[in-house]
């Protein structure tokens, strides 16, 4: 016997924005009323280079189904050069994360400025889609960390 | 390795050296272990031959505290590891007088089990010096014999080369033994579809028991905090039902030693379950090579690596998702 529920998917995303382009564009966003998503949880960051690759792993692993990472365009950088080295390194992990089997739609990288409220929600948008439309991440999900 | 040991002696002897790090014969003639002598009696036990795979350089961090040099053997690839630690300064160039020893590859016991070969009593023609094409192994099932390079770690197959990249002096002869392409394995995953690598890498991955071994032998794991020991890490060991988490330790154990990374190919070597560890390293060299220029990291103990380094037009990550 199963029991039937209406509930349609809704994704868990986890975006982490930076303190000066991301977060503000997110902010934009909201008085400028435009709409994204509930299911976007912002965590605002420093920079984008303050993103450890195992803050996206320990996402997934707590029940995240997609993550997202904004920053600042590359050149525009508070701390000047901080996005070029987060960008080196997004590559590399998510490069990795494709290679383990995981779908790369699950992960995303964008270039957000303080003024693009439009961008953010648009972008935002797009991505709740996409994962939505893979589904529940299992393949990255600890069950201990299940609450 | 005679010479090896009166060299070893005689720069005891004469106070160059307070001490040598080398191999020590250990229960059985396969399994050598790394050994501090400080006597020249001590050097009785002294032993050099193709089971010799460990890499020294990481012990030589430990060593660069204690007072004196510290006579230590590297091994053409193991100098890699060394000038890499040099460029971190984690080791002192000072306190360590490096021998180049000679390499003609290293052998695997697991190959020469996996062999069929069992039982084994003594094993003939792994020496340094003699240039066998073939082991002779006493066994108790009697006479039975493997080519040396069918018995050799996976990792002599991708061979950097029969060069010393750092030392004081060189000894013995060593030979280049590359014959497989260095990236083929990786290349023949990413060929998969994404169900195929996740169940590839689930069935490897799922026999990993999170001994830490990898983490502790690899020359690149150098940090004397790790994250791996945190109490705050909730997922430190190893879960008894299928997760994610030991998919996760050995992402983060190959990102941290990215672009750092010399692919020594120690931790396939001691993985106690035969985890193809260097693919994961593998992937990111490749990665590095393919995206940022290629890069071998320890050629130098100068130049800057990949990740700590960028340029404005590097790719963006996006690319992983376009390139299918």
């Amino acid at each position: 016997m199963s029991i039937e529920t209406n509930e349609t998917f809704r994704p868990k995303i986890v975006a982490f924005c930076c303190n000066w382009c991301s977060y503000a564009g997110a902010d934009l966003a909201g008085s400028s009323r435009l709409s994204y998503p509930a299911d976007v949880k912002i965590i605002r960051v420093p920079c984008s280079c303050r993103v450890n690759p195992m803050f996206i792993l320990r996402a997934f692993e707590k029940g995240a189904d997609g993550v997202i990472l904004c920053g600042c365009h590359p050149g525009d950088c508070h701390y000047s050069t901080g996005n070029y080295y987060a960008r080196r390194r997004m590559t590399l992990l998510f490069s990795m994360l494709d290679y383990l089997g995981v779908e790369n739609g699950r992960t995303r990288v964008e270039w957000v400025s303080a003024a693009e409220g439009v961008k953010f929600s648009q972008t935002m948008n797009e991505f709740v889609e996409k994962v939505r439309s893979l589904g529940r991440n299992v393949r990255l999900e600890d069950l201990r960390c299940r609450n | 390795m005679q010479e090896l040991r009166e060299r070893a002696a005689a720069l005891l002897a004469d106070g160059t050296v307070d001490r040598v790090l080398g191999w020590r014969a250990g229960d059985m003639p396969w399994n050598p272990e790394p050994a501090y002598f400080e006597t020249q009696e001590s050097l009785r036990d002294f032993v050099y031959d193709g089971f010799c795979g460990a890499n020294l350089s990481k012990y030589m961090i430990e060593a660069s505290k204690l007072d004196g040099k510290t006579l230590v053997c590297l091994k053409p690839c193991d100098t890699y590891s060394f000038n890499q630690l040099l460029k971190e300064h984690r080791v002192d160039r000072d306190k360590a007088y490096i021998i180049g020893v000679g390499c003609r590859g290293k052998l695997d016991m697991e190959k020469i089990r996996a062999h069929g070969i069992k039982g084994i009593r003594t094993i003939r023609g792994a020496g340094i010096e003699e240039d066998e094409k073939t082991l002779s192994i006493d066994t108790i099932y009697g006479q039975k014999s493997i080519s040396y390079e069918d018995a050799m770690l996976s990792r002599c197959h991708v061979c950097k080369g029969k060069e010393h990249r750092i030392f004081d002096e060189q000894l013995g002869t060593s030979k280049e033994t590359q014959d497989a392409d260095r990236f083929a394995e990786v290349e023949r995953i990413e060929a998969m579809s994404p169900e195929e690598r996740f169940a590839f890498f689930q069935k490897e991955l799922s026999k990993c028991i999170r001994c830490n071994a990898c983490r502790n032998v690899c020359p690149a794991c150098s940090c004397r905090k790790c994250v791996f020991d945190s109490t705050k890490f909730d997922s430190a060991q190893k879960a008894n039902s299928d997760s994610f988490e030991e998919k996760m330790f050995h992402i983060i154990r190959a990102f941290h030693v990215a672009g750092r990374c010399t692919d020594c190919g120690e931790c396939s070597r001691v993985c106690p379950q035969g985890i193809p560890l260097h693919l994961f390293n593998r992937k990111f060299i490749k990665d590095i090579d393919v995206f940022y220029g290629e890069y071998q990291a320890g050629a130098d103990a100068e130049s800057k690596g990949p990740l700590t380094s960028y340029t404005i037009e590097d790719v963006e990550p996006g690319i992983v998702g376009e390139r299918g």
